[in-house]
């Protein structure tokens, strides 16, 4: 046995195909996810010089961000309709496996990835999408690249990267009762910056993390770069394994015992030393919502946006203030919504439908409210039906969508208008994310039914228990 | 990517923390299949209102930076999204070098893969270019071979970088050939 070390060395070290000094290493990419945004200059600057996709076999499309997710067969928007045509060629010519619209595996591409078991622990993994960081819930090393880096990884299955340095996020304690995956890591955040993770992978650790399910672990991992890191991951366990049994893409029998060992191993060594360690008490954590525009800007529901005088940067605090429409000190519950989105790659998959649907069950959506569910892909939504979660959201009066990116970005047709306030089970509270003058506020699927039900902020601890209703 | 060894510009501050890759360009811009003709776009909607017309209260649409090609910037420049389409839509309006205290990882690593250079700074350098970058006459010359910048007085100031980057930036390198030459390296990996 040689020096304990973390997961994320172990990864890197067993990826290496070539590393010099002074230079970055460069590193073997197990696993490329391809989407329509970021792909076609991609594919473009292969063609002009005249280069060949290394390993289709390793790569998988899918169209997410642009469709619709009513009436999928109408994409009125002429480029956001030739982007996705785009890729379809783009596969055919390279030869990569394709889930378009009208697959049945087609779904936004974090979600698709451990649906599938393509994503895996112990693998490198890479998209054309900066939420990647997701598929790290696996005890996978996954981050977010840009374009020219999606082409050289079509090009060589590789990618020169800097050696990170590893971050220890450690959560101490449990989480209480109608606290939620959302609310920790919303939590961390606003407890360390947006940009606390800048230049490290996060492993999250600690005993409250490896109780959540992998949905809750891939909502916290879903959210790393929000904290400035590329990539966050949790050491893989036996809920890890027992996910990822009888998936598509992983082995079967004898094969995925052998595996599973494999993947157990991967985990962190006792006495391993991170670059830095940062704590939070879960049993501290209430259910967060987002005040402003960037994810650090978040208070527990029973709080109030901040008191200019007590905070440090005031002008981006007061810049915040004005484009959310809010005041200083205001109380959180006092907010109104008119807008409620249950759905993107960090809320859409079957249990955060399952527990949005929970809190639902025979309520109604408050009128003036508009409230749609957008399950995170194709196969989410068939679950979600063979349940009767569709009937209980459309009974409240939700709308039901097909799959896809949708009000989290809005690059379809599902945007929040100007001025419009909206409950987002979302990652980014960005100016204009959800459309031009949209105001995002980021909350758990339980927070968002809830506020679709009352049409403003509850705590909703209480609304289980019935003190509201 | 181009070569760049040294720049010479009018200087844009833009006294903002955690510019975001959504205000650098905006989500209804990532549609198109091109790498060019973004520049347009760049902090849209902060240049324009609903309208299309443009914002008087936003100093990048006075006349007196017109041509501004260094940008300054608050913490965190570049958050956010994975978008290429940020290094590409800046390049396109015309900024070549971008100061910040600090930058995102992915928008660091794309910006450097355009040729543009980012330059890590103390916020209080930055603050003091930013007063003096306010009335829109400031210039600055950046050298990268030298790691220098130097005001119109001739003032001055030392700058870091990776040695790789710099190297990177000053020859234009093309990291896909670069990697390709490599290739027994990979089958090696590949077979292994």
């Amino acid at each position: 046995m040689g020096n304990p070390k973390t997961i994320i060395e172990k990864i890197w070290e067993k990826h290496v195909v070539h590393s010099e000094e002074g230079k970055p290493d460069l590193i073997y990419i197990d696993q490329h996810l391809v989407h329509e945004v970021t792909s076609p200059q991609a594919f473009e600057g292969l063609r002009l010089n005249n280069r060949k996709v290394r390993r289709p076999d390793l790569t998988y499309a899918t169209m997410d961000h642009n469709v619709p997710t009513k009436n999928r067969d109408v994409v009125k928007d002429e480029i956001s309709r030739k982007q996705m045509e785009t890729l379809r060629k783009n596969c055919e010519d390279f030869g990569i496996k394709l889930a378009d619209m009208f697959h049945p595996d087609q779904g936004i591409v974090h979600v698709i990835g451990p649906q599938l078991g393509l994503t895996q622990p112990g693998k490198t993994i890479v998209c054309g999408d900066s939420h990647t960081s997701t598929h790290g819930a696996f005890g996978a090393l996954a981050f977010g690249i840009g374009t020219s880096e999606v082409e050289h990884v079509l090009a060589t299955q590789t990618l020169m990267q800097e050696r990170p340095k590893t971050l220890n996020v450690k959560v101490e304690g449990d989480l209480g009762p109608g606290v939620t995956a959302k609310d920790l890591i919303l939590a961390i955040i606003s407890k360390f910056g947006v940009r606390f993770g800048t230049g490290y992978v996060m492993e999250y650790t600690g005993e409250a993390i490896h109780k959540l399910p992998m949905e809750g672990r891939m909502t916290i991992c879903n959210m790393s770069i929000e904290g400035g890191a590329r990539a966050g991951l949790i050491s893989p366990d036996e809920t890890t394994v027992e996910y990822l049994r009888g998936r598509e893409y992983v082995p079967e029998g004898e094969a995925f015992e052998k595996k599973a060992e494999e993947w157990l191993a991967l985990a962190t060594d006792d006495g391993a030393v991170y670059d830095r360690t940062v704590v939070i008490d879960a049993s501290e954590v209430e259910p967060q919502v987002s005040w402003g525009t960037n994810p650090s800007m978040c208070v527990p529901v029973g709080g109030n946006t901040p008191s200019l005088d007590e905070v440090e940067h005031k002008e981006d605090v007061q810049r915040a203030l004005e484009y959310m429409g809010l005041q200083e000190n205001q109380p959180i519950t006092s907010i109104e919504v008119d807008h409620v989105f249950i759905g993107s790659c960090t809320n859409s998959r079957l249990r955060d439908l399952q527990k949005a649907a929970e809190i639902i069950n025979g309520r109604k959506v408050k009128s003036g409210v508009k409230a749609i569910v957008v399950p995170g892909s194709f196969s989410v939504k068939l679950e979600a039906e063979k349940l009767g979660l569709d009937e209980i959201f459309k009974e409240a009066g939700f709308e039901w969508r097909d799959s896809g990116c949708s009000m989290c970005l809005g690059m379809n047709d599902d945007i929040v208008p100007a001025g419009g306030r909206c409950a987002s089970t979302s990652n980014r509270n960005f100016e204009g994310r959800q459309g031009n003058g949209a105001r995002t506020h980021l909350v758990s699927p339980e927070m968002a039914a809830a506020a679709a039900v009352e049409g403003h902020f509850v705590d909703v601890r209480k609304f289980k228990s019935g003190v509201l209703n | 990517m181009e070569a760049i060894k040294e720049h010479k510009g009018l200087v844009f501050p833009l006294n903002r923390t955690n510019v975001d890759t959504d205000q650098i360009i905006p989500k209804q811009f990532l549609k198109r299949i091109e790498r060019t003709g973004f520049g347009q776009f760049v902090f849209y909607n902060w240049r324009f209102d609903d309208s299309g017309n443009k914002r008087e209260d936003f100093d990048l649409n006075k006349t007196q930076f017109e041509g501004a090609s260094i940008l300054l910037a608050g913490e965190n420049f570049g958050c956010g999204s994975s978008r290429e389409h940020a290094p590409w839509a800046l390049l396109d309006y015309g900024f070549k070098v971008i100061i910040a205290p600090s930058f995102a990882d992915i928008f660091y690593s794309n910006a450097l893969k355009n040729g543009i250079i980012l330059i890590k700074m103390e916020e209080s350098q930055i603050m003091e270019w930013m007063k003096q970058a306010e009335d829109g006459t400031f210039h600055l010359s950046v050298n990268l071979k030298k790691q220098e910048i130097q005001d119109e007085e001739g003032k001055v100031v030392d700058f870091d970088i990776p040695s790789y980057h710099k190297e990177k930036l000053l020859n234009g390198w093309d990291d896909i050939a670069l990697t390709l030459l490599l290739e027994d390296k990979i089958q090696a990996y590949e077979k292994a």
